[in-house]
């Protein structure tokens, strides 16, 4: 978007997948990070283990613009294979660094961009005998080259080398060495640095970096949640990776090795559900990480919880439908899906954090939702917060935290009451009262996805029928007051409104900026829950016009608007981004110049 | 109707257990599977083995699929939480259940369509896993409650009451359950309670999982004549190869075996389970030869009951896993949840 500067400006890197790319791409972006400058850091690869073009992408913003802009400065074209895609990926003005150890190839010409050339491979042939280092360290070697050519601070690059291999020496020395080849020919063979470089900056203390699923991991353990059961699957897989990391670190008895949770691998996602649902029931907090494949598998048990009112945590980490899709791309495509799963009357609370942060919260808040609202409650996440490294503010967690565990009553609370029903609603807010086998006879109930009626028995009566799902109705609008309502910002000044959801955030803040210093202010809600609360209806009602930002083709959260609220048909402009790569802020833009370029027109 | 309770007057002459209560203590819901159904028979076993094992009420869990099979468990233990899950699925919500609170008595019930079929995947899982549950197959060759369809169990060349005959090979849950590693495998048979009940007991205090294969006649849509799950067939190649008995703990086990003809099996409680055998080719502590004879008796036609594997000494899940022995549902929020010192700690390697 904005031109290219100091601490502003973003590099790409092409790669084949298995090169161990991976770990040279994360330490350019921390080194940024270490230098205070903002980094977003974006992992293109592919469905597959070895060979397929990957990329990342990182971007340093001293404005703290975390989106992808839209813009590549400075392409790192190490894939033969996909040097057209690259080179035409080049904004006006860029570069392109290629190896230069063979003949440049005749495809690489491009008038308006400078084409940089370094020997790498030559370099690491030179200098490592072993085939798969030098393969490793050629990876190595380009970080220094850009360092030099971006001036990003070495010894913040030698002091994250020190860390990383801390145990392994000749590791360290060959990679200390990769990093000063790049670096020293660069100096002396090209101009340095490029019109736009790094500079230390002080925009991130109380900053870390870390990716959605171990922030997401890591707030189940926080939460309290004992049991986890899961199929794997792609991008959701370090979910349980990441809980099981922190259990093992703080969850296991230093004598005696027991563990304090329990963690299985199901054998498929209609196990996974079934599992957690039977922990659930039996009073432990239970989850299961997914995407859209396995949502499918999980709906009939998604409905058979609804009914039967049993908590249970699900995060969906969305990826690139419909079918098997493209698993390693992000989408926002499951809203619809997730909303209504399964057959019957059947509605879910959704929460839809935007970022690794909100993952960590979104796990404790899904939690007690689940429990005081006792129903499934699905997080929908996507690839690009649950698999990206994201630069967030520190995490909190207050010790005076209690879980919410709602209407559960344990053996003692039933020493207390004369009778429990487990369908029966005592107080008006249509949640009911829940126990859990083993504490006592007195709580004793028999779950069925049959009908039943408000005492718990199994029933094809009309009538008690009608007070069950009638309860269950009242129990959604309940709902609208526990989850937590859409994050805002507005101007009275403004008639004009993006509504948007989870990880299109960064893209739609850069992009109301970037409108705002042309003279076009807009309001922006982002919803992070469903059912949508009043303040949803209240946003609708004062704008004539609203942009729904959303990373799907059918403009799912649009229609979920407009099904649950009263809207308008012309009130609501759909803004629809879905080749599976992360939304731009630049697209978001465009859009919307786009569509007031036609209200002009017309 | 099962919304019907059935009355629970006290007997003052029936005779309590070891902790004071009445087998109609024991009780469910009333029936509504039609009138001897072999599932009710299975119910009423279930009723006596848990009151002569004396387990306070509440300490079982009961959990089914979908069929008129897995309605059952709304007709016995009426003081124990019930869960009537969905079609084939029970397996994983008790192996769920089971994850939260290890210390619970886990009845399943299931159908051989229920199990064999749709919950074929979640079947063979669970066994593979050891949960320690007791898990019942009330086997009747079709699908009772859609009306009669063949089941996978049904045997091949037997008839359907419209007279379709069955052109697949069975699956044999007890076969397949032995070849998975389960650890305690019997089959049984509705029409004989006296064999039943023991089974049912030794199963529910055996340590791991315990599989029963049960005969249970459809007596409305698998009962007649060419029908290799009816009453009558079922009676007739009837074939006891190990019989056990159930000796709990603190009893002696009287000497009124043959020497030679008696073994008994230390359960993990410290109960005993003596097998006596009656085909002297069976050795039900040797998974090979009790394959072995199975897969024989099988194929001479004949209906293999009694205590056909055991094996007491493999680990559970919990054990596999190294669960706390405190069930996960009673550890304190402050047992789990590290706090923020912590949280400071681990953050400092994302900078
Ligand atoms: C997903 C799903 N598919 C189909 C059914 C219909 N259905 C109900 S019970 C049943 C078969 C039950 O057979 P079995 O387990 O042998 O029980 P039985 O009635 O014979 O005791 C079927 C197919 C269902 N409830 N759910
Ligand atoms: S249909 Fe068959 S299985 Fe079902 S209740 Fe009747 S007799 Fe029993
Ligand atoms: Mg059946």
């Amino acid at each position: 978007m904005s031109k290219p500067s100091v601490n502003e400006f973003t590099i790409k890197v092409a790669n084949a997948n298995g090169t161990g790319s991976a770990s040279a791409n994360g330490m350019l972006m921390k080194s940024l990070f270490r230098m205070g400058v903002p980094v977003m850091g974006k992992n293109y690869f592919p469905s597959n283990i070895q060979g397929l073009p990957t990329w990342y992408e990182i971007r340093a913003s001293e404005k703290g613009h975390l989106a992808r802009s839209g813009r590549i400065d400075l392409m790192v074209a190490m894939n033969a294979e996909t040097y057209k895609h690259d080179l035409a990926d080049v904004a006006p003005g860029g570069y392109l660094l290629y190896d230069s150890t063979w003949p440049r190839h005749s495809m690489l010409t491009r008038d308006d961009i400078t084409i940089i050339g370094v020997p790498l491979s030559k370099m690491c042939n030179e200098n490592f005998p072993n085939a798969r280092i030098r393969v490793l360290m050629k990876n190595v070697a380009y970080v220094g080259v850009i360092a030099a050519l971006l001036d990003v601070d070495l010894e913040v690059i030698k002091q994250l080398l020190s860390e990383a291999f801390a145990k392994k020496a000749d590791l360290l020395e060959a990679n200390q060495l990769a990093i000063n080849m790049g670096y020293d020919y660069t100096k002396a063979h090209l101009d340095t640095p490029l019109p736009f470089s790094a500079r230390t900056s002080d925009k991130t203390s109380d900053h870390i970096i870390i990716d959605g699923n171990t922030s997401a991991g890591l707030g189940c353990v926080y939460a309290g949640a004992t049991v986890g059961a899961w199929y794997p699957i792609t991008p959701s897989t370090s979910i349980m990776d990441g809980f099981k990391h922190f259990c093992e670190l703080t969850r296991k008895d230093p004598e005696t090795g027991e563990n304090s949770f329990s963690i299985i691998q199901a054998e498929d996602e209609l196990a996974a559900m079934g599992m957690i649902l039977g922990a659930s029931w039996a009073g432990a907090r239970a989850f299961t990480p997914t995407s859209g494949p396995g949502i499918s598998l999980m709906s009939e048990f998604l409905g058979y919880g609804y009914f039967t009112e049993i908590p249970a945590v699900i995060f969906n980490v969305q990826r690139c439908g419909p079918s098997t899709g493209m698993p390693t791309r992000t989408q926002q495509s499951d809203i619809m899906s997730c909303a209504f799963a399964s057959h019957g009357d059947t509605r879910h609370v959704l929460l839809f954090p935007a970022d690794p942060e909100e993952c960590f919260y979104a796990a404790r808040d899904a939690f007690d939702l689940a429990d005081r609202l006792q129903t499934p409650v699905i997080v929908l996440s996507d690839l690009d917060i649950g698999m990206n490294d994201w630069m967030c503010t520190d995490l909190h967690w207050d010790d005076n935290y209690q879980p919410d565990r709602g209407k559960l009553l344990r053996a003692e609370d039933l020493e207390k009451i004369e009778e429990f029903h487990r369908y029966l609603d005592v107080d008006g807010d249509a949640i009911t009262l829940r126990t859990v086998p083993g504490d006592h006879p007195k709580g004793a109930y028999f779950t069925r996805g049959s009908g039943h009626n408000m005492y718990g028995a199994y029933t094809e009566d009309a009538g008690e029928y009608l007070q069950v799902v009638d309860r269950l109705r009242r129990k959604w609008d309940t709902a609208k007051s526990y989850v937590p309502g859409p994050a805002m910002n507005c101007s009275e000044n403004n008639n004009t409104g993006i509504i948007s959801i989870g990880s299109c955030d960064h893209a739609v803040r850069e992009a109301i900026d970037a409108l705002g210093e042309e003279g076009l202010g807009i309001n922006y809600m982002r919803i992070k829950a469903f059912p949508f609360n009043g303040q949803v209806q209240e946003f609708i009602d004062v704008h004539d016009k609203i942009y729904v930002v959303e990373q799907n083709r059918d403009a799912q959260l649009k229609s979920l608007l407009c099904l649950e609220l009263n809207v308008h048909d012309e009130q609501l402009t759909e803004v629809l981004h879905y080749n599976g790569l992360p939304v731009t802020a630049s697209f978001v833009v465009d859009a919307i110049h786009r569509d007031l370029a036609k209200g002009v027109a017309a | 109707m099962s919304f019907m309770s059935k009355p629970t007057v006290r007997h003052p002459k029936l005779p309590v257990n070891d902790i004071g209560l009445t087998v109609r203590d024991y009780e469910g819901g009333m029936s509504t599977l039609c009138a001897g159904c072999g599932h009710d028979s299975v119910t009423g076993a279930l009723v006596q083995a848990a009151f002569e094992l004396s387990i306070p009420t509440h300490r079982f869990a009961k959990l089914s699929g979908i069929g008129c099979s897995s309605k059952t468990p709304a007709y016995f233990l009426r003081d124990s939480h019930g869960f009537n899950s969905t079609h084939g699925r029970m397996p994983s919500v008790a192996t769920g259940a089971n994850s939260a609170n290890r210390d619970l008595y886990y009845i399943g019930v299931s159908g051989d369509g229920d199990s064999l079929s749709i919950g074929m995947g979640q079947f063979v899982h669970v066994i593979r896993r050891n949960v320690n549950m007791l898990y019942l197959i009330e086997n009747n060759g079709v699908y009772g409650l859609t009306k009669g369809q063949f089941s996978a169990a049904a045997d091949k060349g037997s008839k359907a009451k419209k007279g379709e005959t069955n052109l697949q090979p069975p699956i044999d849950p007890c076969q397949t359950a032995i070849t998975l590693g389960a650890t305690f495998v019997a089959r049984g048979f509705s029409g004989d309670k006296d064999q039943l009940v023991p089974l049912l007991k030794a199963g529910m205090k055996h340590r791991g999982f315990g599989l029963i294969d049960i005969i249970s006649p459809c007596v409305t849509f698998n009962d007649h004549e060419g029908s290799t799950k009816s009453y009558a067939y079922t009676r007739e190649h009837f074939n006891l190869a190990i019989a056990a008995d159930f000796v709990p703990p603190a009893e002696e086990i009287k000497a009124e075996y043959e020497e030679g003809a008696a073994m008994p099996v230390e359960l993990h409680d410290g109960s005993t389970i003596v097998l006596r055998k009656i085909d002297w080719d069976f050795d039900p502590t040797d998974r090979i030869s009790a394959l072995r004879n199975l897969q024989e008796n099988a194929e001479a036609g004949e209906v293999t009951t009694g205590l056909l594997y055991i094996d007491e000494s493999q680990p559970e899940m919990h054990e596999v896993d190294n669960t706390t022995k405190t069930p996960l549902v009673d550890l304190e929020f402050s047992q789990v949840c590290p706090g923020n010192d912590t949280l400071q700690k681990i953050q400092s390697r994302y900078r």
